[in-house]
């Protein structure tokens, strides 16, 4: 009669197996392709790449395959495997500045050098669903024009160059890039730390918490000084050769918030920033990156920190999909050791409520 | 695309050794909880990769590993551990606490009494003992440092004032070397006194809050209480239905929808073992009836 904790190690088996039967579903429908995954579901390819923190789209596709369209377990499989990866170094800053844009808007500006580019964008469509697409649709051919020449300087160093924006900190070249991924998380975290564990986080997470902000919880009045989408080349410092050596080019997507500052005793009113960076077109992930980035400079340009989205310890330590869905999915495991003792307090305090309870109105009513 | 290929033990060598050191210090230090640039592991946060990671920085290949859950070495994520370092590090498993040389656990301390040479390794959720009184890791930090735990004897207080008895049934508070206050992790209070002077090497993991901490082979433990309310362990008043034993502790096995129960030994090696030796309880399986006839 005792067998709910035997046969274990055929259960896990089994289940596997039957997991694997049920990914591949129907067998008479075509598999899909890892191509496929990486240029039609794009969009959550670049999503796992960013909150995985590795850019290769052929694993994230693998991942998203693998996780049967599961973006966070996606992103779990894609992070352990990161984990294992040996480091090289960094590379040197990219240079946004420099990027070849596909897409670029600002809503500061009516114009801006280098011209607003609408690109490939989801803005503007009607969300009525598309039969034509259900299959065989062959779109026409995107209408093309000469490259300009023209420069895309970012919006915000337009803005910087009368001082109506604070500058943006200058790194030291020499001074180590901080990595929550190779040294605990300690609080109170520098803005490097708080950036990098933003662009690993919940995209839904970030998008609450920047709405909540929107909507009056530490409101810091932003607007989208500039989305930019596109390519940039990715260089390597190589002691060796005594040169930045190029490795490549990504696709990033950035985005800079203009925030409302009021000022303090030694420093004159002007705009201050929020920031968001993240692989592939990411655009509600980075503009809501960037909304809690300057929520979470509270602390630092002297606001008070008041609600959710501007503290820092509340929000670094729950930003984490990888980590919060391990800890919520872990009540599946057993934990009939410790709801024994439980229920066995439990018993014990309702018998003792209910004794205190058989003699209490006795002797109210004999009073 | 190239398959990966992992190191013994899952871990790379330089991961390894800065566990190693975290552990060093927290051996150094009873009871502190030591930060550690705890790794993203192949099975989900919360389900031991901090004992995982504890395990695969202390394990070298002549280690007997045993790995229960709930005291037991058959429920499902036990068995996956320790699929995971027999695929991984091609070490010895056992389910004989006394064979073992590590033991990774989840909530239960063996009954079998631990001796000297043998590591036991706790996973861990939440490793700060202050956390539900103060969820500010900057609190916190400061409370340990100053020695500062009048709060968590409010709390103690508090219950006795309401219940008149501490309402702590798990992941019941001790003092380390009269000097920290440690989350045993989620233990049945009916554990805490084996981790008293215990011989052998007791290491705490929690992964995903990046903490290990330990307690040294013969480190005083004393489980938090009041002179007029001494501590008292908590076992439900009845033999195991299969061993008979008196002294472990039971889970409680719902049999039907009529309120029948039966109540075992929730660490399976030591009911096992017991059977082996010919204890009887009420509710014997059927194969040892025959040895006990023999």
């Amino acid at each position: 009669m005792y067998v709910a904790v035997k046969g274990g190690e055929r259960a896990i088996e089994n289940a596997h197996r039957l997991l694997a039967h049920e990914r591949r579903g129907d067998r008479d429908v075509p598999e899909l392709s890892l191509a496929q995954i990486s240029e039609q579901l794009s969009l959550g390819v670049d999503r796992v790449m960013t909150e995985g923190s590795l850019y290769d789209r052929e694993l994230a596709a693998l991942a998203i395959k693998q996780a049967r369209g599961d973006l966070i377990e996606a992103i779990f499989l894609v992070r352990a495997f990161r984990a294992t990866l040996p480091r090289f170094g960094a590379t040197e800053p990219v240079d946004t500045g420099a990027m070849q844009v596909r897409r670029r808007i600002s809503s500061t500006f009516k114009d801006i050098p280098g011209g607003q580019i609408l690109g490939p964008t989801f803005d503007y469509t009607h969300r009525l669903l598309d039969p034509q697409l259900a299959e065989g649709f062959t779109p026409e051919a995107p209408v093309t024009g000469d490259a300009s020449a023209a420069a895309t300087p970012r919006v915000t160093d337009i803005l910087g160059r009368d001082g109506l924006i604070e500058p943006s900190p200058v790194a030291d070249a020499d001074a180590p890039v901080g990595d929550l991924t190779r040294e605990p998380l300690g609080f109170p975290a520098d803005r490097d730390l708080r950036l990098q564990n933003l662009a690993r986080a919940d995209e839904g997470f970030l998008l609450a918490l920047g709405y909540s902000s929107q909507r009056g919880y530490g409101r810091n009045h932003p607007f989208a000084g500039e989305i930019r989408l596109g390519e940039v080349e990715v260089e390597f410092m190589a002691e060796d050769a005594g040169f930045a050596v190029p490795l490549g080019s990504i696709a990033l997507t950035e985005c800079q918030m203009v925030n409302q500052f009021k000022g303090s005793a030694t420093e004159a009113p002007c705009f201050t920033r929020g920031y968001g960076l993240a692989f592939g077109q990411s655009e509600r992930k980075t503009m809501s990156m960037a909304l809690v980035d300057r929520s979470l400079r509270a602390r630092e340009l002297g606001e008070e920190v008041i609600a959710p989205g501007q503290d820092e310890e509340f929000v670094m330590s729950h930003s984490d999909n990888v980590q919060a869905t391990g800890f919520v999915e872990h009540l599946k495991l057993p934990h009939y050791v410790d709801f024994q003792s439980e229920l066995g307090l439990l018993r014990k305090l309702r018998k003792e409520f209910a004794e205190a309870n058989e003699t209490t109105p006795m002797r109210e009513a004999a009073e | 695309m190239s398959a990966p290929a992992y190191n013994f033990a899952y871990l790379d060598e330089q991961t390894k050794r800065m566990i190693r050191r975290a552990i060093l210090k927290a051996i150094a230090i009873p009871g502190y909880q030591v930060p550690f640039a705890s790794r993203e592991m192949p099975m989900p946060y919360g389900w031991g990769t901090g004992g995982v990671q504890v395990t695969a920085a202390i394990l070298g290949p002549q280690d007997v590993l045993k790995v229960i859950d709930q005291g037991s070495d058959d429920t499902t994520n036990a068995i996956s551990i320790r699929k995971f370092f027999g695929k991984t590090a091609g070490v010895a498993t056992t389910t004989a606490t006394a064979d073992a040389t590590v033991i990774q656990t989840r909530h239960r301390i063996p009954e079998a009494p631990l001796h000297a040479g043998q590591v036991l390794v706790y996973q861990v959720p939440i490793p700060e003992p202050l956390r539900f009184l103060e969820p500010r890791e900057t609190e916190t930090r400061r409370m340990h440092a100053l020695g500062e735990y009048g709060l968590m004897h409010v709390k103690l207080y508090e219950d006795i004032a309401r219940f008149g008895h501490i309402a702590t049934s798990y992941a019941y508070p001790v003092k380390v070397n009269a000097r920290y206050v440690m989350d045993p992790s989620p233990t049945p209070k009916f554990d805490n006194p084996k981790m008293d002077n215990c011989p052998a090497l007791q290491l705490f993991g929690a992964g995903r809050e990046k903490r290990i901490y330990a307690i040294p082979p013969h480190t005083n433990v004393v489980s938090l209480d009041f002179e007029d309310h001494p501590f008292t362990r908590y076992r439900f008043d009845a033999p195991c239905a299969l061993c008979g034993a008196g002294d472990s502790y039971l889970d409680e096995i719902v049999t039907d929808d009529k309120g029948g129960r039966m109540f075992v030994c929730s660490d399976t090696d030591y009911c096992e073992s017991r059977q082996l030796a010919g204890h009887r309880g009420s509710e014997s399986a059927a194969p040892h009836k025959e040895r006990a006839h023999g």
